[in-house]
């Protein structure tokens, strides 16, 4: 069984599997039983400075969209920070650490953007023996709107000055955790990396309506008739991340800075693949809270199972994917295939047909008894019927050799040429 | 209460009523809303879908699930009716295990199909339980169509002539509406009068009159009518019951299975109903079926059903069968009566060779306090001047008789399967038929 005790910015945990600073942090109780199920680590939910804490809704905190059966796919929630005193978080902290020596225990702060604060915050918090602390600047409800949060990390210039700052007074390990909430992911992760952090995090919730009460009239969640924008996570939301990750470990000025992957981690076969796109290690949220702490015993199994399987080791995963992201100009046009239906898989539902033939390129074909054929001629590869066949593997994609045939252009596939090249490109430059 | 399983003879009362009103609720419960829910989550919605193509009604299937699935199931009870008005009782009787079940592509993905049955029950039962019709009459056009026979044809005729804006007289030689719905089907199928019920929310279109009580050649004339009403709608279903042709089968204990089954419907309190410790039921159809299982829920010790050819040829279908044995059923293959002894049914074992069927002189006895015949029925007083094909009133595509002005439909016609379902689709597509030769 491959071993995946892991050393995150000098954090270690039995594995890579973290959960996220949110609701099943909140408390001691909740954390020892995350622990007890076998997770690695957690982000303790974010605390805000010492005085009366910050009040929640008591109606619903969160929405959600469903797939077949009813499955949870994107959650939204309107909770703030913690609710509970800073000195009870503290203590409580503190008796967890103590406990469980070998678990990352890290924990995520949010107060405003004054130096005091922070300094204050980061004394308060010295005393517990936590691993790092992460710096909520994600947040896009309730706190953005008193200066906190995404209104952080909306602002490069911000992150930079609050990360110099906890630098300045902490010798913990620092992760910044970033907002998609923006235009581009990079600015704030560069700014991150120039204020001296050891690590960014992301991502966090993304400004959401799940929904609208048709009745009331009113988005959702719904507090007495009206409703706020909330912060979507969840199995949706994976894509955005993904890409946000990605996009950070690619380019040559953030290249090296450790990653935290967030955004609908559910299965070993996520967070492998946010591990594959550069992450360090992955934080887990909805999953948990849709399905409790057992989950991570899948993950561990199916993580472990994997790198065996490819005679990896964890560290090898890590950026795996990454070379093999690129520009879209940088993809080979000449790569040609071929849908493929197998006809002992095919159960004749003809959604591929009717996807091809109403909304794409009319090449599959569909005979008086139902059997379902490629037209190789008018197949443009775009892979929807792939992506609508209910029955996994029953259409593939199949490579035509460079040489071969084409018989949609007519043409014989020829070797890599990208769009940089291509006679249609008024920018090209010439082919060697 | 004194009797039991074991009480020799014909006797009342069996089962303790406890037992009896298990027997006879809902043979298959509806979905509530959450089963609902997660069965119509199943369906695929294919294209140009299998089940569609099965339904002999085209009822869109795939559509009226999404509907279902939405949370919206009084649309998708339009979606049904509008092509099957008698959508509620298909939903109960339908053989969906050889019709839009057995294509489901699901069946072909895992072996279990989308319960479209079941749906379709959710559906038409949240739009019935609401007492609205869902549909309304196109303005008055003068004519007048006459029907014969309230069963599904004749109701599925009357119903599409209506909306188009005829007046509509339906007669029938039974007391209540609803043919075979009423008189014909297993209770534990069409539970809680749902039958009649089912009537009286079809005929809230308006512009339909039923005549009870009315047979044609008994108490109306098909020359009548012709002279009265634009035009004549025939669907008599199939009165008539083959005979054995066994000596000793017009002894008194040896009944017409279909009497048997409308005795249990037209008796709400099945504690009343007398049945044999010993029964034998002869056929290999659903009636067949419908009375061994519900003699076996009456609190009969052992019931046989006797079909004299292979068991690949039972028109039950194989779901049918099951439900016969799970019940307690015996079924006996290649075996025809050769006798009726007193209380004895002698049978002998057959062979289906080159030549037909034929009777082995190897032979056996069961014993039998009460014996239904099951061998099929037959049309008998179909009009004269009317072209009969195979005992069956012959119709085209439309459902025109050979005579001009005479169209007609279900189990008394050619091209049907005598399925509730296949009546309703010929009583809908004549009555279409109709209207367009009325406003020709």
């Amino acid at each position: 069984m491959a071993n995946l005790a892991s050393n995150f910015i000098g954090i270690k945990s039995p594995n890579p599997f973290w959960l996220a600073s949110a609701p099943p942090t909140d408390k001691k109780v909740n954390v020892e039983r995350a622990f007890e199920a076998g997770w690695g680590g957690v982000v303790w939910k974010t605390l805000g400075s010492e005085g009366p804490p910050v009040v929640n809704v008591s109606g619903p905190r969160y929405g959600a969209i469903f797939g077949a059966d009813r499955r949870l796919l994107g959650l939204n929630n309107i909770e703030l920070i913690t609710d509970r005193p800073l000195e009870v978080n503290l203590r409580e902290i503190k008796e967890v650490k103590r406990k469980w020596k070998d678990r990352a225990l890290v924990i995520s702060l949010m107060v405003p953007c004054e130096e005091d604060y922070w300094k204050d915050i980061l004394k308060a918090i010295e005393d517990t023996e936590a691993d790092g602390v992460e710096l909520n600047f994600g947040c896009p409800h309730g706190m953005a709107e008193r200066g906190m949060g995404s209104a952080v990390g909306q602002v490069p210039e911000y992150i930079e000055m609050v990360t110099r700052w906890v630098k300045k007074y902490s010798r913990m390990p620092c992760i910044v955790k970033l907002t998609p909430n923006i235009t581009s992911i990079l600015p704030p992760a560069m700014a991150a990396n120039r204020g001296g952090a050891d690590a960014v995090s992301l991502i966090n919730t993304i400004k959401s309506i799940t929904n609208v009460d048709l009745d009331a009239f009113s988005p959702f969640p719904m507090i007495d008739g009206q409703g706020s924008h909330g912060g979507y996570c969840g199995p949706a939301v994976k894509p955005i991340a993904l890409n946000m990750v990605g996009e950070i470990a690619r380019h040559s000025e953030t290249r090296g800075l450790p990653i935290s992957g967030i955004g609908g981690v559910t299965t070993w076969r996520d967070a492998a693949e946010f591990l594959a796109m550069g992450a360090g290690n992955v934080q887990v949220c909805t999953a948990a809270m849709t399905y409790g702490f057992k989950i991570v015993q899948e993950m561990i199994s199916g993580l472990s199972e994997y790198l065996d399987s490819k005679e990896m080791a964890l560290s090898d995963l890590v950026g795996r994917a990454v070379p093999n992201f690129v520009e879209w100009q940088h993809l080979n046009l000449n790569y040609v295939t071929k849908a493929v239906i197998n006809q002992d898989d095919c159960i004749k539902c003809g959604r591929c047909y009717a996807a091809c033939e109403d909304t794409s390129h009319q090449a599959i074909a569909m005979s008086e008894d139902r059997t379902f054929t490629v037209k190789d001629e008018e197949c443009v590869a775009c892979n929807l019927c792939v992506n609508v066949c209910p029955v996994d593997n029953c259409i593939t994609m199949k490579r035509l050799p460079v040489g071969a045939m084409d018989e949609r252009t007519g043409r014989a596939v020829g070797t890599f040429a990208d769009w940089t090249t291509h006679p249609n490109n008024p920018a090209a430059t010439a082919a060697e | 209460m004194s009797n039991s399983p074991l009480t020799p003879g014909v006797v009342a009362g069996r089962l303790p009523d406890a037992a009896l009103a298990r027997n006879f609720s809902d043979h298959e419960a509806p979905f509530d809303q959450h089963e609902a829910r997660v069965a119509a989550d199943r369906c695929y919605f294919c294209h140009d879908a299998p089940c569609m193509t099965a339904c002999p009604t085209s009822i869109d299937i795939p559509l009226f699930i999404r509907q279902i699935a939405t949370g919206t199931a009084e649309a998708a009870a339009k979606t049904i009716f509008s092509q099957n008005i008698l959508g509620g009782m298909c939903a109960r009787v339908c053989p969906t295990e050889t019709l839009c079940e057995e294509v489901c592509v699901r069946e072909t993905a895992e072996g279990k199909p989308v319960e479209i049955g079941r749906l379709q029950r959710f559906a038409t039962d949240t739009l019935m339980a609401k007492g609205k019709h869902p549909f309304s009459r196109l303005p008055p056009s003068g004519k007048k169509v006459a029907v014969v026979g309230a069963g599904p044809a004749g109701l599925a005729c009357a119903h599409r002539l209506a909306m188009k804006g005829h007046e509509v007289t339906v007669f029938d030689p039974r007391p209540k509406a609803g043919g075979l719905n009423e008189y014909g089907i297993a209770s534990y199928k069409s539970t809680n009068d749902f039958a009649a019920k089912e009537v009286a929310w079809l005929l809230k279109i308006g512009g339909i009159q039923i005549e009870n009580g009315k047979a044609l050649g008994r108490d109306i004339a098909l020359a009548d009518l012709q002279k009265t009403y634009g035009a004549v709608f025939l669907g008599m279903g199939l009165p008539g019951v083959n005979a054995l042709r066994a000596p000793g089968e017009d002894a008194s204990h040896v009944r017409n299975a279909v009497d048997f089954i409308s005795e249990l419907r037209q008796q709400p309190d099945k504690s009343k109903l007398a049945i044999g410790r010993d029964v034998v039921v002869i056929g290999g159809g659903m009636t067949a079926v419908d009375a061994a299982v519900q003699s076996k829920l009456l609190g009969a010790e052992n019931v046989t059903i006797v079909y004299r050819r292979g068991q690949e040829k039972m028109a039950a279908s194989g779901y049918e069968q099951e439900h016969a044995t799970g019940a307690g059923v015996r079924i006996i293959c290649n075996a025809a009566p050769v006798a009726v002894h007193g209380h004895e049914v002698e049978f002998a074992y057959t062979e289906d060779g080159p030549n037909g069927l034929t009777l082995t002189k190897e032979t056996f006895r069961l014993k039998a306090d009460q014996v239904f015949k099951a061998i099929g029925q037959t049309l008998t007083g179909a009009p004269e001047g009317v072209k009969i094909d195979g005992g069956k009133i012959a119709v085209d595509a439309t459902g025109a008789t050979s005579v001009k002005g005479i169209w007609a439909g279900g189990d008394c016609a050619t091209g049907g399967e005598d399925l509730t379902v296949t009546a309703v689709k010929q009583g809908r597509d004549a009555a279409e038929a109709i209207h367009a030769a009325l406003m020709g």
